[in-house]
């Protein structure tokens, strides 16, 4: 295996040994199955409230994983001085920054797994021996398998996140790391506004500015389908390619940026 | 594990029992002194703006907790305005300057829903059904009814069930057959809409506010349903046009009999005793029939059927 790949595997059995990592998978999927008792008290609507709370549960305490676990990424090793023992090896800085990366992310990725089989479960014990009538009043079905694909964009969007927060970890302190890329993930919900800022102010500048704000801070808004998938609207796979790939290239900026300050970062 | 170590557990259990039993006591005792204030439902909910601003992401998700506060809120009222009716504390609403019990909040809190998931489909639909309602059993308020359909109407045009809807506000509401039969019309318009739209669009012109076309319309609607909430709705209208008929042939039997009489008629007994009916005659809802000092046969205002719809036919008899 490659270097980048035992620190990722490394990063990923850090990341398990997390006891508030379980904490918040576990209250996740206490929320996720509570969406059932929600779901009684609205009329006929169940199952939207059900796949509602459940993908923004999984958003939600995803987001948390990639705060709280990225931005300890580097700090982490700065603090307990293991990043001199790590430097001392045939290791390039930029390796530990990817491999940091691909840690979490497939720590991300189990989790998110794990949520959404807990979705998927509640799901199907509500639809299970639900009568015709009951379910051709449902615009999705139960089951729906395109509730993968929200989860899949929640994942891109999770791992814009955990870029934003190394980068940033890799030249502030935790704390600092936490609120900046709290910030960033709120812009990144406000760029199209951010986009159409002529239609609100009439100064140029400020309109030249808002706009190339736009550009530069993440667009997080299109990775949020979960009002198509919950209202059974298709969501066709040239809109998840583009997405996807929109985010993929955000992550390899930071990731580009995060690894370029690091190689040059003092740790004297 | 020996007996011993078990010992520790045991007193654990008895003190937790033992100390949630006396909270518990506490808190009843304390809510009986001290009752918890009760929050004010009017600076609780934010504007349709506000929350729209406020509310970045996870719109779907908040779009559900406004509709289950709107439901919580529809149902709060409902029952307490039927409370308030049935037990003749509060003048009828007609009479009264405002209704004693107030729906002030259910439209902004339908709108905000809306708003938050322009796709809500139920909150739409259900929505301009208890909006429509009159009072006890909603605002009735059409107006708004319509506004909250022709709202979703722009976010899914091809929905020709909320031009059906929109008809029936007009059609049962308003009693405005020219508006109902226009919305069926435009329904059928829609893409995929249903043949027979456009012929209950012809019948509500020809023959609106005829009970039979108000049958056929409200059949239409619980065959078509497609969930249980507006089957029910429609099963319930269908039974208060039965209730009407009924109504209208005891009325006949009572008027002919106390006309031989030579006295108003004020009590069943004596149409059973006279043998015109075999008991007390029941509702659809199984309440029986009220008759008054004025000799008038009336649902009761405990049945589930209560108030019946106002015919425009009835409406030129008064």
């Amino acid at each position: 295996m490659s270097t980048l790949g035992w620190i990722a595997i490394n990063g990923f059995r850090e990341s398990v040994r997390d006891k508030v990592l379980y904490s918040l998978v576990l209250f996740a999927i206490l929320l996720i199955g509570a969406s059932y008792l929600l779901g009684q008290l609205t009329a006929g609507q169940d199952f939207k409230i059900m796949k509602d709370l459940g993908l923004s549960s999984i958003a939600m305490f995803g987001l948390f994983m990639a705060v709280f676990i990225g931005i300890g990424l580097v700090s982490k090793e700065v603090e307990r001085r293991s990043i001199y023992g790590l430097l001392a090896k045939p290791v390039r800085r930029h390796e530990i920054v990817l491999g940091k990366f691909a840690g979490l992310v497939l720590t991300l990725t189990v989790n998110l797994a794990v949520m959404t089989v807990a979705l998927y479960a509640v799901l199907a014990y509500v639809g299970w021996g639900e009568d015709a009538f009951a379910r051709q009043a449902h615009e999705a079905p139960a089951l729906d398998p395109a509730l993968l694909k929200a989860v899949v964009l929640i994942l891109v969007q999770l791992m814009i996140v955990t870029a934003t927060a190394l980068f940033f970890s890799t030249f502030s302190t935790p704390i600092l790391s936490a609120f900046l890329t709290f910030g960033v993930y709120v812009a990144g919900y406000f760029s199209q506004d951010l986009r159409n800022f002529d239609q609100v102010v009439d100064s140029k500048p400020a309109q030249l500015l808002a706009r190339g704000l736009s550009y530069v801070l993440p667009n997080l808004s299109p990775f949020d389908i979960t009002s198509q998938v919950v209202h059974g609207l298709p969501v066709g796979w040239r809109y998840m390619t583009v997405t996807m790939a929109y985010g993929f290239v955000y992550v390899a900026i930071l990731l580009v940026l995060g690894a370029t300050i690091f190689s040059r970062r003092d740790f004297k | 594990m020996t007996g011993r170590s078990r010992l520790p557990i045991v007193y654990a259990v008895v003190a937790v029992i033992a100390l949630g039993a006396i909270s518990v006591g506490l808190q009843m005792l304390r809510d009986a002194r001290y009752p918890l204030s009760v929050s004010d439902e009017e600076t609780l909910y934010l504007s349709r703006r506000a929350t729209s601003r406020l509310v970045f992401t996870h719109r779907s998700l908040i779009a559900d907790v406004y509709w289950i506060r709107a439901l919580q809120y529809f149902g709060a009222r409902t029952q307490q305005a039927q409370r308030l009716t049935a037990t003749f504390l509060a003048p009828p609403s007609a009479l009264a300057a405002n209704p004693p019990v107030s729906f002030d909040l259910l439209y902004p809190l339908l709108d905000i829903t809306t708003t938050l998931d322009p796709r809500f489909n139920i909150a739409y639909r259900f929505g301009s059904i208890f909006l429509s309602e009159g009072y006890p059993h909603g605002p009735g308020r059409p107006d708004q009814a319509v506004a909250l359909l022709e709202k979703g109407l722009k976010t899914s045009p091809e929905k020709w069930q909320y031009w059906q809807d929109i008809g029936f506000v007009y059609y049962w509401s308003s009693h405005d057959y020219a508006k109902a039969a226009a919305a069926f019309a435009r329904g059928s318009d829609v893409p995929g809409a249903p043949w027979w739209l456009r012929s209950l669009a012809a019948t509500t012109l020809a023959k609106g506010g005829d009970r039979n076309a108000s049958r056929l319309l409200w059949r239409q609607m619980a065959e078509t349903a497609d969930n249980e909430y507006a089957r029910t709705a429609a099963t319930l209208k269908l039974k208060q046009l039965d209730a009407l008929e009924t109504i209208e042939k005891l009325q006949k039997g009572v008027d002919a009999f106390g006309a031989r009489k030579g006295a108003p008629v004020t009590n069943w007994k004596e149409l059973i005793a006279a043998g015109l009916v075999l008991g007390i005659p029941l509702d659809p809802a199984g309440v029986p029939y009220e008759l008054t000092p004025a000799s008038r046969v009336k649902i009761s205002t405990q049945s589930a059927l209560f108030p019946l719809p106002f015919e425009p036919a009835a409406r030129t008899r008064e």
